[in-house]
This record gives C-alpha cells, sequence and structure tokens, in this order.
C-alpha cells in the first residue's frame, strides 16, 4: 500500500485544464460507434460518430486507429509535431472474457524511427475497459505545454486533463500511485489502467508505452508494452504523463454479443485445449514465450552477436528452464481476463543491482522470448540477472527491449571492429556480454546524456552518425546494422530463409515478426520451395495475422496452441479448427457472417491502406523494402566459415559454382549477388500477389477490387503509379 | 472442511438432487442448472459433484472471485465474477458448471439440501479436518 498522505499531496496539486462529460449507453453488437477524440494542446475534447462505412472498410482496432491518424495528419506532419497522434483502439470482438487472447489494444502514430505509421499490440487492461466506457477508440492530438494526466471514467462519463507535475515518471512507480489514486476502494484497484512511458522514451526514439494491469494477487501493477516505434517517445514529447482510466462492471454481456453461448462454447473449448495440451506442446503457461529460447538455438535460428550467428554454447544459460526457476509459479499470468494461455510471466523480489532504484526489490514483467534474444543473445549477455535487470529498466524507462537489444549488439560489434571506442563512448567498454556498459548505455539514455543520447537515437541514425563523425565504412554499417525502413529488427534469424527475409522487410510498419514468420515452413520443412509459393504465404500469413490487430486479438492462442487432431487437418500450419473458431466468435460479437476469405478481405482493406499511407508519406516503395545483408546472409569472413559447408554447398548447388581455391572474400561477393537476385525475384513475386505495381504501389484496379479506391487513396497511389 | 460426500453405488439415478439444487438456486427443475450431475456411464451411476479439495478453480480465477469459505467450501463471489469461465475449463472433474448464455458459473457451496432429499441416502455433508 502506498502513503496515501503522499498520494494526497499530488492529488492537490493537480490543476484541471478541461472537463468534457459525456452520455452512457451500451454497445450493439460489439461497437460503440463514436470515438474519442482528445487534444492535449487545444484542449479540445470531443466524441466523433463512426459510420458504417468505417466500419465496414476499417473494421476496428489498427484500422480505426490508422483511419483516424490519416485524417489528423498530413504529409508533410513528422512524428514531433502536434498534429501527430497516438491512437488506442480495440476491436468488434475484443474484450469478451471468454475467448483467450482478447483483449489486445492497437496503437497507432507516427513513428520517430521510420516517419511512417507504426502499429504495436499490447495486452494490459486499458483498451478494454475504453471500450466498455463507451468508445471504439481513443484518438490523442496536439501538445501540452507541462507534464499532464488524461483521465477517463467510465462510469462517472467524463473525460478530463489535469496538469501532474508531482507524480513519478517511470513506469513501474507512475502506474503504481495512479492505480491507488483513482481507486475508491483496494478492489477498484483491478478497475483501473494506466497508460504511460519514462524517462527514456522522454530521451530517446525508441519509447515505448506501458499498459498497466492491476494484479490482485501480488498487489501491485503489471505493466505490457506497445514496444515497437518510438510510441512513448511521442507520448512525452507531448507532455503527456498518463492516460488512465476506471471502469468497473465487467462481464461477459458487455460487448452486445448477438450470441454469447457460442462465444463461451467456443472459449471453454479452447481453454480445455490450453489446459490439457499446454504443457507438452508450448508450455506457455509456465514459461510463456521464452519457451522458445532453446528451439531457435537448437536450429541455428537465435540472435547471436549482432545476428552474425544463430547458436552459442551458453544459450542454456538463458533458456527458458533457468526462467521457469526466476518465475513465480502457480499464479494466473493472464494480460487480459479469461486468457488461459496466461504467457504473462514475472519475476518478483528481483533484487536491483544499478541504476537510480539500486538496491530495491522490484517486480520484473517477463522476460519474454523477445526480451531474451534482444538482451541476452543478441549482444551475448549470458546471463539471466543481467537480462532480468535490462528488462526491468527498459520498461519502466518506456524503453522498447526489442531496439534496444538489436542496437546494443550493433553498437557491440561496431565496438569490437574498432568503429568505435572508450573515448567515442565516453569510457563504455561495449565489447560482447558486457552487461555494466550496457546499463550504463541504458542509464544514459534514460538521463539523456552521453553515449546513450546516441545510441538512443537507434541504429538508422546511428549509422549515419559513425559515418560523419568517426569516418566509419557507411557501406559496411549499413550492412550490419540490422534496421528496415528505420525500425531495428526483431529477434530471430532470417539469413537461412528468404521467406523470412521477406516476412521482415516486405511489412508495412518494418521489420517486425508480427505479419509473418515462416522460417520452419521455409527453411526447416520446406513447404514453399517457389517463389509463387513463398509470395502465396507473404500474402496469406501478413493479411491473416493483420487480423488479429482489427479485432483486438493476440495471436498466441491461434498457433502457440494447437488441437489433439490438427495434424489430420489439410494446412495445419493455418490451425483451420483455430480459424473458424474466429469466424464463430465474430459472428456471435457483431451478428455479421464471415468467411475466410471475408477475413483476408478486411484485412487486406486496412493492409492496403496502411502501404499507401506509407507512400503519402514519402515512403513505402520498392527501394524501402530491402534488408540489411546481415539479415539476408554472410556480411564478414567469420560468418561465412562458421556456416562454411552451407555456404559452400550453395555455391555448387545453385548456382554451379566450385568453390574450391576460391578465396572467403570471393565466395561472399557471389553469393551475395545470388541472394540479391533472389531476393529481388521473391519481391516481384509478392508484389504481383498482393496486387501491386513492380514498385510497390497498390494499383487502381487492386482498391476497386478491394473496394478501397476511396478518393484520397486513388489520389496518392496515381502520383506513384507511372 | 465440509464437503457433500456421495457414493455412486447407493445411487439410484432419480435425479433429485438435481431437481433440489437447480430448484433452490435457479428457480426451476432442469438438471442443466444443478451443481450436482447424476447420469449413467457404461451401466453405472455417476456423480459429479465438487469435492472443494483441488481448489484448482480458487487459483485460476483472475479475479479473485473464487475463494475458500471458513468452512472449507470453495465459494464465488458473483459481483467480482468477470464470466470469462476459466474455473469450468481447470476443474479435473467437470465439477464447475455454466449454463450457456449467462454470466456467471456455478458450484456445489455444500448446503446439503439434495442430501436431505436423497431417498437412496447417497449424499450426505461430511466435516473433514483439512
Amino acid at each position: 500500500m502506498m502513503d496515501r498522505k503522499n498520494l494526497e499531496d499530488m492529488k492537490a496539486k493537480h490543476r484541471v485544464l478541461t472537463e468534457y462529460s459525456f452520455a452512457k449507453k451500451p454497445l450493439h453488437r460489439g461497437y460503440n460507434d463514436r470515438t474519442l477524440y482528445v487534444n492535449v494542446g487545444t484542449l479540445e475534447i470531443k466524441e466523433k460518430p463512426v459510420s458504417e462505412e468505417m466500419k465496414e472498410k476499417f473494421v476496428g482496432g489498427k484500422g480505426f486507429g490508422l483511419r483516424l491518424l490519416w485524417d489528423g495528419v498530413t504529409e508533410k506532419t513528422r512524428w514531433n509535431d502536434p498534429e501527430n497522434e497516438i491512437n488506442i483502439a480495440v476491436g468488434p470482438v475484443g474484450g469478451n472474457t471468454n475467448y483467450p487472447g482478447s483483449g489486445k489494444s492497437l496503437v497507432v502514430s507516427l513513428s520517430p524511427l521510420t516517419d511512417i505509421p507504426i502499429d504495436s499490440n499490447v495486452g494490459g487492461h486499458f483498451g478494454p475497459y475504453l471500450k466498455f466506457s463507451g468508445f471504439d477508440a481513443l484518438e490523442l492530438q496536439g501538445k501540452a505545454e507541462r507534464d499532464v494526466i488524461v483521465y477517463i471514467d467510465g462510469n462517472a462519463g467524463s473525460v478530463k486533463v489535469f496538469e501532474a507535475p508531482d507524480e513519478e515518471t517511470n513506469s513501474h512507480l507512475l502506474a503504481h500511485q495512479l492505480h491507488e489514486m483513482f481507486a475508491d476502494n483496494d478492489n477498484e484497484r483491478q478497475h483501473i489502467s494506466v497508460v504511460s512511458a519514462g524517462k527514456g522514451a522522454e530521451n530517446t526514439l525508441l519509447g515505448c508505452l506501458n499498459f498497466s494491469l492491476w494484479d490482485k494477487r501480488r498487489n501491485g501493477p503489471r505493466l505490457k508494452q506497445a514496444g515497437r516505434g518510438g510510441i512513448g517517445t511521442v507520448l512525452r514529447d507531448k507532455k503527456i504523463k498518463a492516460v488512465v482510466v476506471k471502469f468497473s462492471g465487467l462481464n461477459s454481456l458487455l460487448n452486445d454479443p448477438a450470441d454469447l453461448k457460442v462465444i463461451q462454447e467456443r472459449g471453454v473449448k479452447l481453454h480445455k485445449e490450453i489446459v490439457s495440451l499446454d504443457s507438452q506442446q508450448c508450455r506457455m503457461r509456465t514459461c510463456g514465450t521464452a519457451h522458445l529460447v532453446e528451439i531457435m538455438n537448437d536450429y541455428d535460428l537465435l540472435p547471436v552477436m549482432n545476428f552474425q550467428y544463430g547458436q552459442h554454447p551458453e544459450a542454456e544459460k538463458i533458456n527458458s528452464h533457468v526462467w521457469e526457476k526466476f518465475f513465480t509459479q502457480n499464479v494466473p499470468e493472464g494480460c487480459w481476463y479469461g486468457c488461459t494461455m496466461a504467457c504473462a510471466h514475472a519475476v518478483d523480489g528481483f533484487l536491483l543491482k544499478t541504476g537510480p532504484y539500486k538496491g530495491e526489490r522490484v517486480v520484473v514483467d517477463g522476460p519474454e522470448y523477445e526480451t531474451v534474444g534482444g538482451c541476452g543473445s543478441n549482444p551475448a549477455i549470458f546471463n539471466p540477472e543481467a537480462v532480468l535487470e535490462i528488462n526491468f529498466y527498459c520498461d519502466t524507462y518506456g524503453i522498447d527491449t526489442i531496439s534496444f537489444g538489436t542496437l546494443t549488439a550493433f553498437v557491440m560489434e561496431c565496438y569490437e571492429r574498432g568503429i568505435l571506442n572508450k573515448e567515442r563512448t565516453g569510457g563504455l567498454e561495449m565489447t560482447w556480454g558486457n552487461w555494466e556498459a550496457t546499463l550504463e548505455m541504458m542509464h544514459q539514455m534514460a538521463r539523456g546524456e552521453g553515449f546513450g543520447k546516441i545510441a538512443g537515437l537507434g541504429i538508422k541514425k546511428m549509422e549515419e552518425y559513425f559515418a560523419r563523425h568517426f569516418g566509419a565504412d557507411e557501406g559496411f554499417l549499413r550492412d550490419i546494422g540490422v534496421q528496415g525502413k528505420g525500425l531495428e529488427q526483431s529477434e530471430y534469424m532470417s539469413k537461412e530463409s528468404l521467406a523470412q527475409q521477406g516476412g521482415y522487410y516486405l511489412t508495412n510498419k518494418g521489420p517486425q515478426h508480427d505479419e509473418a514468420w515462416l522460417i520452419f515452413m521455409d527453411m526447416v520443412n520446406n513447404m514453399i520451395p517457389t517463389f509463387e509459393k513463398k509470395a502465396e504465404a507473404l500474402h496469406y500469413f501478413p493479411m491473416f495475422r493483420t487480423w488479429f490487430g482489427l479485432q483486438g486479438l493476440c495471436k498466441l492462442p491461434w498457433n502457440d496452441i494447437e488441437p489433439a487432431d490438427n495434424a489430420k487437418h489439410p494446412e495445419p500450419n493455418k490451425v483451420p479448427e483455430h480459424v473458424q473458431n474466429y469466424l464463430d466468435i465474430y459472428e456471435a460479437v457483431t451478428g455479421k457472417g464471415l468467411d475466410k476469405e471475408g477475413m483476408i478481405l478486411q484485412s487486406e482493406r486496412v493492409y492496403n491502406f496502411q502501404r499507401i499511407f506509407n507512400l503519402r508519406m514519402g515512403h513505402g516503395k520498392r527501394n524501402d523494402d530491402y534488408p540489411p545483408y546481415r539479415a539476408m546472409g554472410p556480411v564478414t569472413k567469420e560468418e561465412y566459415e562458421s556456416r562454411q559447408e552451407r555456404y559452400d554447398g550453395q555455391l555448387k548447388e545453385k548456382l554451379g559454382v566450385d568453390p574450391s581455391g576460391k578465396s572467403v572474400e570471393e565466395k561472399i561477393k557471389i553469393l551475395r549477388e545470388y541472394k540479391l537476385k533472389q531476393y529481388n525475384g521473391l519481391i516481384d513475386a509478392v508484389y504481383l500477389r498482393r496486387g501491386w505495381s513492380p514498385e510497390g504501389v497498390p494499383t487502381v484496379e487492386h482498391l476497386q477490387k478491394l473496394g478501397m479506391d476511396l478518393p484520397e487513396l486513388v489520389e496518392t497511389v496515381k502520383k506513384h503509379l507511372k | 472442511m465440509k464437503y457433500l460426500k456421495s457414493d455412486s453405488e447407493k445411487c439410484i439415478g432419480c435425479g433429485t438432487c438435481m431437481n433440489v439444487c437447480s430448484r433452490l438456486y435457479f428457480k426451476e427443475e432442469n438438471p442443466e442448472r444443478s451443481a450436482i450431475r447424476v447420469f449413467t456411464q457404461e451401466g453405472s451411476q455417476k456423480i459429479v459433484v465438487c469435492n472443494q479439495k483441488c481448489r484448482l478453480c480458487v487459483q485460476e480465477c483472475p479475479v479473485q472471485a473464487l475463494t475458500v469459505a471458513k468452512t472449507g467450501v470453495v465459494v464465488l463471489n458473483k459481483n467480482l465474477c468477470v464470466g470469462c469461465l476459466a474455473c469450468v475449463a481447470v476443474c479435473p472433474i467437470g465439477a464447475m458448471q455454466y449454463f450457456p448464455g449467462e454470466k456467471s458459473p456455478f458450484k456445489c457451496v455444500a448446503c446439503g439440501a439434495c442430501a436431505k432429499e436423497c431417498p437412496a441416502d447417497a449424499l450426505e455433508i461430511v466435516t473433514q479436518e483439512e
């Protein structure tokens, strides 16, 4: 329990800038049919109606967020202009308490890392509580003069913006303060959710948003992250300290579903599947996504030393068996109610060794696989306690663990290769595995000081900086800086899977695995050997997965649990029974029938809209869709030699080139030309399948076919279709 | 700990217990609304009802709507319940029930109403040391 007097003192300093009341009305079939607009600069607050056309073409979630963002900005808007927005939305199916994985919020904004729209999905209670408070989306615009909190009381029907000078900025403290401050009694703490960032988000471009949930058993807040693309940085640039929602009275009928029985039946069936099969499948209930560490290491896919290698003998020090012991077991760990997959594990009572909270015992949310890959194996930090400390500070400072991990690995490689040295880093010895230096770099990021300030710009800007200031070879930096469109790649090795190179780099927002994860299908099981088959997979899976983001759903209960007889069905990699569940629950919520083709059409509309949004912002064409060579093949001699048998074999079998007598450098060059040619072939096939021109621009005919020939879209593509 | 002890050997499958239970808690005689379930399986009677012992549902409940009362009985606070039905799935014997289309699940609270009316003396309320 927090000191009540302190909270009262903080509250006494609040200065209400504006207040707004809204009429409470029940949802209809998963929708409120209105969104909430809050401008923290002009202090305008209003409701916007949601039209039938908006629902038909944009569905909800990411679709609503992008539509509102498009209307809020111009082609000249940059991330730190007041016009930029942070839009948070769930979706028609989201917020139901029965089907596992139904509590995702989708956040969109113009990204400080990429200058195009970013979308990031996150658990925690904010999105569903916002929805049941009465809004299908929250649109935040403007820039406050001093730190403000936006407070939405879904029961009272009010929105307030007030200055809040004394609350903490870092999330683990701020979230706790606000849960306690806005709850009228102990039980209400579970009816509150806080969106916040931290000092790291303020002083870098890597800011994430923390979405809280109150954990009754731990008697404290937990934090889930909308990690990617720097949205936390946008929040702090707007001088928003937090957005708080309160909603009491949650139950399974609030969506006004057309048929609750169906949702319950499918939900209980999946709950039972998870409870009975998870221990033999992914062990999500005991270790979460961290179970992937040993699998990736076994298959040579775990990023090691800035994606040079895919395995390391010390990986066992940070695999799931280690985390299983750290994680406090036997507590439900869902990030939304009704998720028995319960992958959101935590470490209790962790003693911090560095930084402003040194000596304190804290709860660490995670680590999840991406954090272990990014902040463990990639910078070669095979020390679980160090990974936990990095995880904790990333979260509370509001820094994305994926961008932080990938850029730390990049910095270390630059240091090891002499591009950086102690003088250039201001004394930080960024050698492989140096976790103390890594944490110091992070504390510098949070303070906006020293080398941390440069690293906090992200890899793309570091490449430019190192070339300009340190005379480093820009081409080499571009080869080893594992980013696309300005976004750091997430933590899988794509080098040996052409399809996954596409899965990462033929994406709308940059190399994040949430669009497509095709490595096993492509590399391990060889199921998609031709360009056409790869292109089909790079059409279907990104579209299918986009659908989760339109509905407010989590991807994990789709294929991280499989029915016992899944393998007997055609196309088991699509998990057909679970796809049918999604169609059924969509209909059971909205009352509208949907088939598999309709599902893909819903996604394709929004996917193409986002692609065209990129074009509108001056990006999103073919030349933006290439990976750095490190993500495609061996850049250096050591990398070639680590997989010499494989690469020599490729030269012989695929190119008819005899590798004997050739130097490694020659072989690297030949292989590189081949890999680039392959990638170009893949782009051609994928663009064709997606209905885009060879330059990656959606064609007018394709937009007409999708029913997306909206005037603003046609006008934009026409400028680029020559 | 108080619980409803059942003896399926004695059960004659008359269904009185289900009628008593559903009438008491849902004002209708409907086996689908009964916290105790009796059915025939492979020629013999089977009784499914919470034994109050394993408490996996209590552990799983994300809102602590399921708690163990002083008597040792697992009880549901419907005001806290969000209707996720995770408890239904984790119950190893299928004793946590829900009626399709209604918000909250339900279970035996060892009230003993059924035991009083069982014509075959197959049910009794027992108190056991924890």
